[in-house]
Protein backbone atom coordinates (compact mmCIF):
# COMPACT_ATOMS: atom_id res chain seq x y z
CA UNK A 1 0.00 0.00 0.00
CA UNK A 2 2.32 2.78 -1.16
CA UNK A 3 -0.34 5.45 -0.63
CA UNK A 4 -0.25 4.80 3.14
CA UNK A 5 3.24 6.35 3.05
CA UNK A 6 1.91 9.60 1.62
CA UNK A 7 0.94 11.01 5.04
CA UNK A 8 4.55 10.51 6.21
CA UNK A 9 5.76 12.73 3.38
CA UNK A 10 3.06 15.24 4.27
CA UNK A 11 4.22 15.19 7.89
CA UNK A 12 7.79 15.85 6.73
CA UNK A 13 6.67 18.83 4.65
CA UNK A 14 4.59 20.02 7.60
CA UNK A 15 7.54 19.76 10.01
CA UNK A 16 9.90 21.61 7.65
CA UNK A 17 7.37 24.39 7.02
CA UNK A 18 6.72 24.68 10.75
CA UNK A 19 10.47 25.00 11.41
CA UNK A 20 10.76 27.61 8.67
CA UNK A 21 7.81 29.61 10.01
CA UNK A 22 9.20 29.61 13.56
CA UNK A 23 12.60 30.83 12.32
CA UNK A 24 11.00 33.45 10.08
CA UNK A 25 8.74 34.69 12.88
CA UNK A 26 11.73 35.14 15.13
CA UNK A 27 13.61 36.88 12.34
CA UNK A 28 10.73 39.32 11.92
CA UNK A 29 10.01 40.23 15.55
CA UNK A 30 13.38 39.44 17.12
CA UNK A 31 16.01 42.10 17.55
CA UNK A 32 19.09 42.17 15.36
CA UNK A 33 22.56 41.51 16.72
CA UNK A 34 25.93 43.10 16.29
CA UNK A 35 29.24 43.83 17.85
CA UNK A 36 32.56 42.25 17.09
CA UNK A 37 33.10 40.92 20.58
CA UNK A 38 29.60 39.55 20.93
CA UNK A 39 29.93 37.61 17.69
CA UNK A 40 33.16 35.87 18.68
CA UNK A 41 33.00 32.27 19.93
CA UNK A 42 32.47 31.74 23.65
CA UNK A 43 35.66 31.02 25.54
CA UNK A 44 34.65 31.70 29.14
CA UNK A 45 35.16 35.43 28.70
CA UNK A 46 38.79 35.18 27.65
CA UNK A 47 39.92 36.61 24.33
CA UNK A 48 40.23 33.93 21.66
CA UNK A 49 43.75 32.48 21.66
CA UNK A 50 43.76 29.84 18.94
CA UNK A 51 41.33 28.53 16.31
CA UNK A 52 38.64 26.06 17.38
CA UNK A 53 39.42 23.58 14.65
CA UNK A 54 41.49 21.14 16.65
CA UNK A 55 42.59 17.61 15.91
CA UNK A 56 39.95 15.23 17.23
CA UNK A 57 40.69 12.12 19.26
CA UNK A 58 40.77 8.94 17.16
CA UNK A 59 38.56 7.32 19.83
CA UNK A 60 35.46 8.97 18.42
CA UNK A 61 36.28 7.50 15.03
CA UNK A 62 36.70 4.01 16.54
CA UNK A 63 33.34 4.29 18.29
CA UNK A 64 31.74 5.27 15.00
CA UNK A 65 33.28 2.23 13.25
CA UNK A 66 32.04 -0.10 16.03
CA UNK A 67 28.63 1.46 15.65
CA UNK A 68 28.47 0.87 11.91
CA UNK A 69 29.31 -2.82 12.34
CA UNK A 70 26.69 -3.44 15.00
CA UNK A 71 23.97 -1.32 13.49
CA UNK A 72 24.26 -3.14 10.19
CA UNK A 73 23.93 -6.37 12.15
CA UNK A 74 20.79 -5.06 13.84
CA UNK A 75 19.39 -4.00 10.45
CA UNK A 76 19.91 -7.55 9.14
CA UNK A 77 18.01 -8.97 12.12
CA UNK A 78 14.78 -7.10 11.39
CA UNK A 79 13.70 -9.01 8.26
CA UNK A 80 14.81 -12.25 9.97
CA UNK A 81 12.39 -11.57 12.80
CA UNK A 82 9.42 -11.33 10.46
CA UNK A 83 9.95 -14.69 8.73
CA UNK A 84 11.36 -16.66 11.68
CA UNK A 85 8.15 -18.65 12.24
CA UNK A 86 8.08 -19.95 8.67
CA UNK A 87 11.84 -20.52 8.52
CA UNK A 88 12.02 -22.64 11.69
CA UNK A 89 15.25 -24.06 13.12
CA UNK A 90 17.47 -23.81 9.98
CA UNK A 91 16.77 -20.07 9.72
CA UNK A 92 17.23 -19.58 13.47
CA UNK A 93 20.63 -21.28 13.60
CA UNK A 94 21.94 -19.73 10.38
CA UNK A 95 21.33 -16.22 11.75
CA UNK A 96 22.76 -17.24 15.12
CA UNK A 97 25.97 -18.23 13.32
CA UNK A 98 26.00 -14.75 11.79
CA UNK A 99 25.49 -13.16 15.23
CA UNK A 100 28.22 -15.39 16.65
CA UNK A 101 30.67 -14.23 13.97
CA UNK A 102 29.98 -10.61 14.88
CA UNK A 103 30.35 -11.55 18.56
CA UNK A 104 33.87 -12.85 17.86
CA UNK A 105 34.69 -9.35 16.63
CA UNK A 106 32.99 -7.86 19.66
CA UNK A 107 35.05 -9.98 22.06
CA UNK A 108 38.17 -9.02 20.12
CA UNK A 109 37.43 -5.30 20.47
CA UNK A 110 36.67 -5.81 24.16
CA UNK A 111 39.87 -7.80 24.84
CA UNK A 112 41.94 -5.23 22.94
CA UNK A 113 40.55 -2.54 25.25
CA UNK A 114 38.57 -0.79 22.54
CA UNK A 115 35.68 -0.35 24.95
CA UNK A 116 37.78 0.91 27.89
CA UNK A 117 37.70 4.58 27.10
CA UNK A 118 39.06 5.58 30.49
CA UNK A 119 42.25 3.58 30.03
CA UNK A 120 42.72 4.94 26.54
CA UNK A 121 42.02 8.53 27.43
CA UNK A 122 44.33 8.24 30.43
CA UNK A 123 47.26 6.98 28.33
CA UNK A 124 46.70 9.89 26.00
CA UNK A 125 46.71 12.34 28.89
CA UNK A 126 49.90 10.80 30.28
CA UNK A 127 51.55 11.01 26.88
CA UNK A 128 50.48 14.61 26.61
CA UNK A 129 51.75 15.55 30.08
CA UNK A 130 55.09 13.72 29.75
CA UNK A 131 55.67 14.70 26.16
CA UNK B 1 -18.50 18.28 11.00
CA UNK B 2 -19.32 14.96 9.35
CA UNK B 3 -21.39 16.81 6.75
CA UNK B 4 -18.38 18.95 5.91
CA UNK B 5 -16.16 15.85 5.62
CA UNK B 6 -18.72 14.17 3.37
CA UNK B 7 -18.77 17.23 1.13
CA UNK B 8 -14.96 17.18 0.94
CA UNK B 9 -15.02 13.47 0.08
CA UNK B 10 -17.51 14.26 -2.68
CA UNK B 11 -15.36 17.06 -4.08
CA UNK B 12 -11.94 15.36 -4.03
CA UNK B 13 -12.51 11.66 -4.61
CA UNK B 14 -11.58 8.88 -2.19
CA UNK B 15 -7.79 8.63 -2.76
CA UNK B 16 -7.02 12.30 -2.31
CA UNK B 17 -9.46 12.47 0.59
CA UNK B 18 -8.21 9.45 2.55
CA UNK B 19 -4.50 9.87 1.96
CA UNK B 20 -4.01 13.64 1.73
CA UNK B 21 -6.79 15.71 3.24
CA UNK B 22 -7.66 13.61 6.29
CA UNK B 23 -3.97 12.97 7.17
CA UNK B 24 -3.22 16.69 6.82
CA UNK B 25 -6.00 17.54 9.27
CA UNK B 26 -4.79 14.80 11.62
CA UNK B 27 -1.17 15.95 11.45
CA UNK B 28 -2.27 19.48 12.27
CA UNK B 29 -4.32 18.22 15.22
CA UNK B 30 -1.52 15.96 16.51
CA UNK B 31 1.06 18.75 16.34
CA UNK B 32 -0.91 21.82 17.37
CA UNK B 33 -3.38 20.26 19.81
CA UNK B 34 -1.17 17.40 21.02
CA UNK B 35 2.58 17.53 20.81
CA UNK B 36 3.38 21.24 20.96
CA UNK B 37 1.16 22.06 23.97
CA UNK B 38 2.41 18.87 25.62
CA UNK B 39 6.01 20.01 25.17
CA UNK B 40 5.23 23.45 26.56
CA UNK B 41 3.56 22.05 29.65
CA UNK B 42 6.12 19.26 29.99
CA UNK B 43 8.74 21.95 30.54
CA UNK B 44 6.57 23.55 33.18
CA UNK B 45 5.80 20.17 34.76
CA UNK B 46 9.49 19.38 34.87
CA UNK B 47 10.30 22.63 36.64
CA UNK B 48 7.42 22.14 39.07
CA UNK B 49 8.22 18.49 39.85
CA UNK B 50 11.93 19.21 40.21
CA UNK B 51 10.98 22.11 42.45
CA UNK B 52 8.98 19.89 44.77
CA UNK B 53 11.69 17.22 44.74
CA UNK B 54 14.17 19.86 45.86
CA UNK B 55 11.83 21.30 48.51
CA UNK B 56 11.09 24.55 46.68
CA UNK B 57 8.06 25.82 44.80
CA UNK B 58 9.07 26.11 41.16
CA UNK B 59 7.64 28.75 38.80
CA UNK B 60 4.49 30.28 40.33
CA UNK B 61 4.43 33.93 39.23
CA UNK B 62 2.95 33.88 35.71
CA UNK B 63 -0.69 32.89 36.02
CA UNK B 64 -2.23 30.53 38.57
CA UNK B 65 0.44 27.95 39.67
CA UNK B 66 2.63 29.31 36.88
CA UNK B 67 0.27 27.90 34.26
CA UNK B 68 1.00 30.74 31.83
CA UNK B 69 4.76 30.35 32.23
CA UNK B 70 5.22 28.33 28.97
CA UNK B 71 3.54 31.07 26.94
CA UNK B 72 5.77 33.69 28.50
CA UNK B 73 8.81 31.52 27.74
CA UNK B 74 7.83 31.10 24.08
CA UNK B 75 7.28 34.84 23.67
CA UNK B 76 10.61 35.59 25.29
CA UNK B 77 12.48 33.13 23.06
CA UNK B 78 10.79 34.52 19.95
CA UNK B 79 11.80 38.13 20.54
CA UNK B 80 15.31 37.34 21.76
CA UNK B 81 18.32 38.33 19.74
CA UNK B 82 19.39 35.69 17.21
CA UNK B 83 23.18 35.55 17.32
CA UNK B 84 25.16 33.76 14.61
CA UNK B 85 28.83 33.82 15.65
CA UNK B 86 31.21 35.48 13.24
CA UNK B 87 33.32 32.39 12.60
CA UNK B 88 30.38 30.00 12.40
CA UNK B 89 29.73 27.90 9.32
CA UNK B 90 26.40 29.45 8.58
CA UNK B 91 24.60 26.64 6.71
CA UNK B 92 25.56 24.06 9.34
CA UNK B 93 24.64 26.43 12.17
CA UNK B 94 21.19 27.03 10.69
CA UNK B 95 20.53 23.44 9.59
CA UNK B 96 21.51 21.86 12.94
CA UNK B 97 18.46 22.75 15.07
CA UNK B 98 16.03 22.02 12.21
CA UNK B 99 17.48 18.52 11.82
CA UNK B 100 16.88 17.86 15.51
CA UNK B 101 13.24 18.95 15.51
CA UNK B 102 11.82 17.85 12.15
CA UNK B 103 12.39 14.04 12.40
CA UNK B 104 10.70 13.89 15.81
CA UNK B 105 7.60 15.57 14.41
CA UNK B 106 7.52 13.17 11.46
CA UNK B 107 7.62 10.14 13.77
CA UNK B 108 4.33 11.19 15.35
CA UNK B 109 2.60 10.44 12.03
CA UNK B 110 2.97 6.68 12.61
CA UNK B 111 2.38 6.46 16.39
CA UNK B 112 -1.03 4.91 17.16
CA UNK B 113 -2.51 7.06 19.94
CA UNK B 114 -5.70 5.01 19.94
CA UNK B 115 -7.42 2.08 18.25
CA UNK B 116 -8.15 1.94 14.51
CA UNK B 117 -11.65 2.66 13.30
CA UNK B 118 -14.10 0.04 14.58
CA UNK B 119 -16.52 0.59 11.72
CA UNK B 120 -16.18 1.69 8.11
CA UNK B 121 -15.81 5.46 8.02
CA UNK B 122 -15.12 5.73 11.77
CA UNK B 123 -12.21 7.58 13.35
CA UNK B 124 -8.85 5.82 13.62
CA UNK B 125 -6.58 7.46 16.18
CA UNK B 126 -3.40 7.64 14.14
CA UNK B 127 -2.31 9.52 11.05
CA UNK B 128 -1.25 6.49 9.05
CA UNK B 129 -0.47 2.82 9.59
CA UNK B 130 2.48 1.72 7.44
CA UNK B 131 3.87 -1.81 7.40
CA UNK B 132 7.47 -0.83 8.24
CA UNK B 133 6.55 1.79 10.86
CA UNK B 134 9.09 0.63 13.44
CA UNK B 135 11.94 0.63 10.93
CA UNK B 136 10.98 4.16 9.94
CA UNK B 137 10.89 5.27 13.57
CA UNK B 138 14.41 3.88 14.08
CA UNK B 139 15.70 5.55 10.92
CA UNK B 140 14.21 8.94 11.77
CA UNK B 141 15.32 8.72 15.41
CA UNK B 142 18.92 8.60 14.14
CA UNK B 143 18.72 11.90 12.29
CA UNK B 144 19.05 14.22 15.33
CA UNK B 145 22.68 13.02 15.64
CA UNK B 146 23.42 14.84 12.39
CA UNK B 147 21.71 17.97 13.65
CA UNK B 148 23.71 17.96 16.87
CA UNK B 149 27.07 17.29 15.26
CA UNK B 150 26.41 19.87 12.51
CA UNK B 151 25.37 22.45 15.10
CA UNK B 152 28.37 21.65 17.31
CA UNK B 153 30.87 21.74 14.46
CA UNK B 154 29.25 24.66 12.70
CA UNK B 155 29.40 26.87 15.80
CA UNK B 156 33.19 26.86 15.50
CA UNK B 157 33.70 26.95 19.23
CA UNK B 158 35.68 24.47 21.31
CA UNK B 159 32.89 23.73 23.77
CA UNK B 160 30.40 23.18 20.98
CA UNK B 161 32.71 20.89 19.05
CA UNK B 162 33.47 18.72 22.08
CA UNK B 163 29.83 18.64 23.12
CA UNK B 164 28.74 17.68 19.62
CA UNK B 165 31.32 14.89 19.37
CA UNK B 166 30.43 13.47 22.75
CA UNK B 167 26.77 13.63 21.96
CA UNK B 168 27.24 11.86 18.63
CA UNK B 169 29.36 9.15 20.25
CA UNK B 170 26.78 8.66 22.99
CA UNK B 171 23.78 8.57 20.69
CA UNK B 172 25.24 6.12 18.21
CA UNK B 173 26.52 3.89 21.02
CA UNK B 174 23.09 3.57 22.57
CA UNK B 175 21.39 3.13 19.25
CA UNK B 176 22.88 -0.35 18.98
CA UNK B 177 21.35 -1.79 22.19
CA UNK B 178 18.12 0.04 21.40
CA UNK B 179 17.96 -1.63 17.99
CA UNK B 180 18.64 -5.06 19.51
CA UNK B 181 16.11 -4.54 22.31
CA UNK B 182 13.36 -3.75 19.82
CA UNK B 183 13.89 -7.11 18.11
CA UNK B 184 12.36 -8.90 21.14
CA UNK B 185 8.81 -7.46 20.89
CA UNK B 186 9.08 -7.69 17.10
CA UNK B 187 9.72 -11.43 17.40
CA UNK B 188 6.60 -11.83 19.52
CA UNK B 189 4.43 -9.67 17.28
CA UNK B 190 5.73 -10.83 13.90
CA UNK B 191 4.98 -7.45 12.29
CA UNK B 192 6.61 -4.03 12.13
CA UNK B 193 3.39 -2.08 11.95
CA UNK B 194 2.91 -0.30 15.28
CA UNK B 195 -0.84 -0.87 15.13
CA UNK B 196 -0.14 -4.53 14.44
CA UNK B 197 2.19 -4.75 17.44
CA UNK B 198 -0.46 -3.41 19.81
CA UNK B 199 -3.04 -5.80 18.35
CA UNK B 200 -0.60 -8.67 18.86
CA UNK B 201 -0.42 -7.73 22.55
CA UNK B 202 -4.20 -7.81 22.70
CA UNK B 203 -4.28 -11.26 21.07
CA UNK B 204 -1.55 -12.54 23.40
CA UNK B 205 -3.56 -11.24 26.34
CA UNK B 206 -0.68 -9.37 28.01
CA UNK B 207 1.56 -6.40 27.47
CA UNK B 208 4.95 -7.26 26.00
CA UNK B 209 6.66 -5.87 29.10
CA UNK B 210 5.84 -9.16 30.85
CA UNK B 211 7.73 -11.56 28.54
CA UNK B 212 10.18 -8.84 27.41
CA UNK B 213 11.13 -7.09 30.63
CA UNK B 214 14.86 -7.32 29.79
CA UNK B 215 14.26 -5.68 26.42
CA UNK B 216 12.12 -3.05 28.14
CA UNK B 217 14.87 -2.26 30.62
CA UNK B 218 17.49 -1.97 27.87
CA UNK B 219 15.16 0.17 25.76
CA UNK B 220 14.42 2.46 28.70
CA UNK B 221 18.11 3.06 29.48
CA UNK B 222 18.98 3.47 25.81
CA UNK B 223 16.01 5.77 25.30
CA UNK B 224 17.09 8.08 28.12
CA UNK B 225 20.61 8.14 26.69
CA UNK B 226 19.31 8.75 23.15
CA UNK B 227 17.34 11.79 24.21
CA UNK B 228 20.36 13.15 26.12
CA UNK B 229 18.58 13.27 29.47
CA UNK B 230 19.86 12.74 33.02
CA UNK B 231 21.74 10.74 34.09
CA UNK B 232 23.14 10.63 30.54
CA UNK B 233 23.10 14.35 29.76
CA UNK B 234 26.83 14.51 29.09
CA UNK B 235 26.53 16.44 25.84
CA UNK B 236 25.45 19.46 27.84
CA UNK B 237 27.36 18.75 31.04
CA UNK B 238 27.46 22.35 32.21
CA UNK B 239 30.26 21.81 34.72
CA UNK B 240 32.65 20.67 31.98
CA UNK B 241 31.39 21.91 28.64
CA UNK B 242 29.41 25.10 29.41
CA UNK B 243 26.36 24.01 27.40
CA UNK B 244 27.80 21.45 24.99
CA UNK B 245 26.67 21.61 21.40
CA UNK B 246 24.29 24.53 21.92
CA UNK B 247 26.76 26.85 23.64
CA UNK B 248 26.64 29.36 20.80
CA UNK B 249 22.90 29.17 20.18
CA UNK B 250 20.53 31.90 21.32
CA UNK B 251 16.88 32.81 21.00
CA UNK B 252 14.73 30.75 18.71
CA UNK B 253 17.49 28.50 17.42
CA UNK B 254 18.25 27.45 20.97
CA UNK B 255 14.52 26.95 21.46
CA UNK B 256 14.48 24.57 18.48
CA UNK B 257 17.17 22.39 20.10
CA UNK B 258 15.18 22.49 23.32
CA UNK B 259 11.96 21.63 21.48
CA UNK B 260 13.78 18.76 19.79
CA UNK B 261 14.99 17.34 23.10
CA UNK B 262 11.50 17.30 24.59
CA UNK B 263 9.92 16.06 21.35
CA UNK B 264 12.40 13.19 21.38
CA UNK B 265 11.50 12.40 24.98
CA UNK B 266 7.87 12.11 23.92
CA UNK B 267 8.82 10.00 20.90
CA UNK B 268 10.84 7.55 23.00
CA UNK B 269 8.02 7.37 25.56
CA UNK B 270 5.39 6.81 22.86
CA UNK B 271 7.39 4.03 21.23
CA UNK B 272 7.96 2.37 24.61
CA UNK B 273 4.25 2.62 25.46
CA UNK B 274 3.31 1.16 22.07
CA UNK B 275 5.80 -1.69 22.09
CA UNK B 276 5.94 -2.70 25.73
CA UNK B 277 2.99 -1.22 27.59
CA UNK B 278 0.19 -2.21 25.25
CA UNK B 279 -0.40 1.14 23.53
CA UNK B 280 -4.08 1.96 23.81
CA UNK B 281 -4.98 -1.30 25.63
CA UNK B 282 -6.21 -1.33 29.22
CA UNK B 283 -4.21 -3.22 31.89
CA UNK B 284 -4.73 -7.02 31.77
CA UNK B 285 -6.44 -6.91 28.33
CA UNK B 286 -7.43 -10.60 28.56
CA UNK B 287 -9.26 -10.47 31.91
CA UNK B 288 -12.99 -10.17 31.17
CA UNK B 289 -13.85 -8.97 34.68
CA UNK B 290 -11.86 -5.79 34.10
CA UNK B 291 -13.55 -4.87 30.83
CA UNK B 292 -15.16 -1.83 32.47
CA UNK B 293 -11.62 -0.36 32.28
CA UNK B 294 -12.06 -0.14 28.50
CA UNK B 295 -13.97 3.09 29.16
CA UNK B 296 -16.31 2.05 26.36
CA UNK B 297 -18.84 4.69 27.41
CA UNK B 298 -16.55 7.20 25.72
CA UNK B 299 -17.33 7.68 22.02
CA UNK B 300 -15.27 6.35 19.09
CA UNK B 301 -12.50 4.55 20.96
CA UNK B 302 -11.55 7.61 22.99
CA UNK B 303 -11.01 5.31 25.99
CA UNK B 304 -7.93 3.94 24.22
CA UNK B 305 -6.53 7.44 23.82
CA UNK B 306 -7.07 8.03 27.54
CA UNK B 307 -5.06 4.90 28.40
CA UNK B 308 -2.30 5.81 25.95
CA UNK B 309 -2.03 9.30 27.44
CA UNK B 310 -1.94 7.97 31.01
CA UNK B 311 0.94 5.61 30.21
CA UNK B 312 2.72 8.37 28.30
CA UNK B 313 2.46 10.71 31.31
CA UNK B 314 3.84 8.04 33.64
CA UNK B 315 6.82 7.67 31.32
CA UNK B 316 7.43 11.38 31.12
CA UNK B 317 7.23 11.60 34.88
CA UNK B 318 9.88 8.87 35.16
CA UNK B 319 12.14 11.00 32.94
CA UNK B 320 11.76 13.94 35.32
CA UNK B 321 12.14 11.65 38.32
CA UNK B 322 15.47 10.41 36.92
CA UNK B 323 16.61 13.98 36.60
CA UNK B 324 15.71 14.69 40.20
CA UNK B 325 17.42 11.54 41.48
CA UNK B 326 20.55 10.45 39.63
CA UNK B 327 23.91 12.18 39.39
CA UNK B 328 25.51 12.39 35.96
CA UNK B 329 27.64 9.57 34.58
CA UNK B 330 31.24 10.09 33.59
CA UNK B 331 31.82 9.79 29.83
CA UNK B 332 33.81 6.55 29.93
CA UNK B 333 31.33 5.00 32.40
CA UNK B 334 28.53 5.88 30.04
CA UNK B 335 30.21 4.26 27.05
CA UNK B 336 31.17 1.19 29.09
CA UNK B 337 27.59 0.79 30.31
CA UNK B 338 26.28 0.90 26.76
CA UNK B 339 28.81 -1.42 25.15
CA UNK B 340 29.63 -3.84 27.95
CA UNK B 341 26.25 -4.26 29.63
CA UNK B 342 23.41 -3.19 27.41
CA UNK B 343 24.55 -4.86 24.17
CA UNK B 344 25.28 -8.30 25.71
CA UNK B 345 22.04 -8.11 27.70
CA UNK B 346 20.03 -7.30 24.59
CA UNK B 347 21.74 -10.06 22.60
CA UNK B 348 21.01 -12.69 25.27
CA UNK B 349 17.39 -11.57 25.33
CA UNK B 350 17.27 -11.79 21.54
CA UNK B 351 18.68 -15.33 21.56
CA UNK B 352 16.26 -16.58 24.23
CA UNK B 353 13.23 -14.95 22.63
CA UNK B 354 14.10 -16.43 19.24
CA UNK B 355 14.58 -19.85 20.83
CA UNK B 356 11.17 -19.70 22.49
CA UNK B 357 9.53 -18.37 19.34
CA UNK B 358 10.75 -21.24 17.16
CA UNK B 359 10.17 -23.85 19.87
CA UNK B 360 6.56 -23.02 20.63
Amino acid sequence: MPETYLPVLLALAFALILGGVILAASGLIGRGSGGRVKLSPYESGEPLLDPSRKRISILFFLIAIDFVIFDVEAAFLYPWVLVLREGGWPLFWSVMVFVALILVGFVYIWRKGGLDLKKRFRTRWQEASHG
Amino acid sequence: MSGLLAAMLEATGPTLFHYVLVPLIKIAIVLFAGVLPLIMYLVLAERKVLGFMQARVGPNRVGLWGLLQPIADVMKLLVKEDVVPRRAVRWAFVLGPCLVVAPAFVIFSVIPFGPPAATEGGISWFVTDINVALLMVLALATLPVYGIILGGWGSNSKFSLLGGLRSAAQMISYEVPQGFALVGPLLLAGTMSLVGIVEAQRDLGMWFIVPQFVAFFVFLVAGVAESNRNPFDLPEAESELVAGFHTEYTGIRFALFFLGEYANMIVVSSVAVTLFLGGWLRPFPSVEALSFLDLSFLPAGLGGVVWFSLKLFVFLFVYIWFRGTFPRYRFDQLMALGWKWMIPLALVNLFLTGLVKVWV
